[in-house]
């Protein structure tokens, strides 16, 4: 065999060991980067969405955040997060929720999917919030009672807890009402966030409408345990049992 | 009947059978909009049928009718629901594992349990259709002296363990005496459901270590337009890796739910009069 050739098989080799070494270390390098590429590109469209005014001059007060507990017995653990909240009680619940949004530091203790933003946020003068968040909060929210119930008492007790002025919560869905949050959570009317405060005048009520007169259809065993209220709020309250 | 129909944006029938009597008050349950009901509740002749009428009128009928024969006074029937179904498979798991299909296995042994506890049992579905919200409760709402049941798996949870949920308090209709609401169906109930729910409850977390020993309270989507003591069951969960976990819940979850359906029995008490309440 020529000296050359040998040369040649022998560079060979070595580029075939090399390759063998460092492909996996290519391998893992390009799944760091593919991964990162994914969290800038999610903090960016969290960054264009959810531009909230902050005014550094606001004095940083201790906001109280509901994320799960971890026992996975879908019980909420409030947290305490220093931040400079607004006085206004539409820029103040902007930034509870997209801190809320944003997640914990352990990521297994989120309530909300992670791709999930709030698009818009409202406040009537009844107290009534409405919070429009985008899609994946419906797409991306495990599909069940108790991971539902989680997701939306994290909303309401944080709204709770930050926002005195909040008394009730309507969510959309990229701008819609929506019938349930992931197949089970009832989305159609609004939960109770602060119970103590004045109640505004109802306004989903939609009485089934009768004559005077009318009898009352013999509905069996129309009981209940406790006495209705004299004026019922137009809310279904968001778990009371929840934490 | 008359009926002046303008600006009603959706309704809802459904026929009302009466404690036995074959006397059906058919009234109208208006979901929303602002209609205007002229007449109401003419009653049935003793020899009409009750079933044919309790179908709602939509044309996606629930796919199963309880029969009209031997109506008695009380808790003679359990509504059954697998949750989810068709193109909507609920809560999946990663091996695999979907709700819809574990709830019709689970709906498989609970109705037996039930059956042998004297009750009549009706499913909103028997293989893998999804009927709508309203369908199911109108299968509900449709029979005398029932009661509903739900089967959900969740996504998350305790393995192992399995919930019972009531529905949240809904507000009281304005128009307290008169019909009710479809949107607000289960408010009359939530007494007699809370009561059911507990007795279930308590019965799971004897069986299941790790479950709550009460009922809980959440804003069930399918319970609210239900007219009859209603409660939900969830299973946790999907994300088990072997199926056979879930499985082997099945025999207690029917165990449960039967023995507390037939502990419920006599707190369930019908009106005696027309428009009574207990």
């Amino acid at each position: 065999m020529a000296r050359w050739i040998r040369w040649v098989v022998g560079i060979l080799c070595v580029l075939v060991i090399v390759g063998a070494i460092y492909f996996p270390i290519l391998r893992r390098r390009l799944r760091a980067a593919a991964k990162l590429q994914q969290q800038t590109a999610e903090q960016a469209r969290r960054e264009l969405t959810q531009a909230v005014p902050v005014n550094p001059g606001e004095p940083r007060v201790k906001a109280k955040l509901f994320w799960a507990s971890g026992n996975g017995d879908g019980t909420l653990m409030d947290s305490t997060v220093e931040l400079p909240l607004s006085s206004d009680p539409v820029l103040r619940s902007k930034q509870v929720l997209n801190t809320l949004l944003a997640g914990p530091v352990d990521a297994d203790l989120r309530t909300l999917p992670p791709d999930a933003v709030l698009l818009a946020f409202y406040l009537l003068p009844n107290g009534t919030a409405i919070a429009d968040f985008s899609e994946p909060l419906a797409t991306a929210t495990p599909s069940g009672i108790q991971s539902e119930q989680m997701a939306v008492d994290s909303i309401a007790r944080t709204l709770e807890a930050n926002v005195p002025k909040v008394q009730r919560l309507k969510i959309l869905i990229h701008g819609q009402e929506v019938e349930t949050l992931a197949g089970h959570l009832d989305l159609t009317g609004t939960f109770l966030v602060n119970a103590e405060g004045p109640l505004p005048a109802p306004v989903a009520a939609t009485p089934a409408a009768t004559p005077p007169g009318a009898e009352k259809p013999s509905a069996p065993a129309p009981a209940t345990d406790k006495p209705a209220p004299a004026a019922a709020p137009a809310t279904r309250p968001a778990s009371p049992d929840g934490v | 009947m008359l009926l002046d129909v303008e600006s009603i944006a959706r309704m809802k029938q459904c026929a009302w059978v009466r404690n036995g009597s074959r006397i059906g008050a058919l009234f109208l349950l208006f979901v929303s909009g602002a209609g205007v009901l002229s007449f109401s509740s003419p009653a049935t002749s003793e020899t009409a049928p009750a079933a044919p009428q309790a179908q709602p009128a939509t044309p996606e009928s629930p796919p199963q009718t309880i029969s009209p024969a031997v109506p008695r006074a009380g808790l003679n029937v359990v509504v059954l629901d697998p949750a989810h179904g068709g193109t909507d498979p609920g809560a999946r798991g990663t091996g695999g594992i979907r709700e819809s299909e574990i709830v019709l296995d689970f709906a498989a042994q609970v109705r037996r349990a039930l059956e042998s506890q004297g009750f009549q049992v009706v499913q909103t579905r028997q293989g893998n259709e999804d009927p709508s919200f309203d369908d199911r409760s109108a299968l509900a709402n449709a029979q005398s002296g029932a009661v509903f049941l739900t089967l959900h798996i969740a996504s998350t949870g305790l393995p192992g363990t399995a919930r019972v949920y009531v529905n949240s308090d809904l507000p009281v209709s304005g128009d307290v005496a008169g019909l009710i609401s479809w949107d607000r169906a289960q408010t009359p109930f939530q007494g007699l459901s809370r009561k059911l729910g507990d007795l279930v409850q308590g019965l799971l977390a004897q069986r299941f270590k790790g479950s709550p020993s009460t009922a809980q309270t959440a804003a069930v989507r399918q319970l609210r337009t239900t007219a009859a003591p209603a409660i939900a069951v969830e299973i946790s969960s999907v994300v088990v890796e072997n199926r056979a976990d879930l499985d082997r819940m099945a025999p207690g979850v029917a165990d449960a739910i039967a023995t507390g359906v037939a502990a419920f029995r006599p707190s369930y008490v019908v009106p005696t009069t027309r428009g009574g309440t207990p």
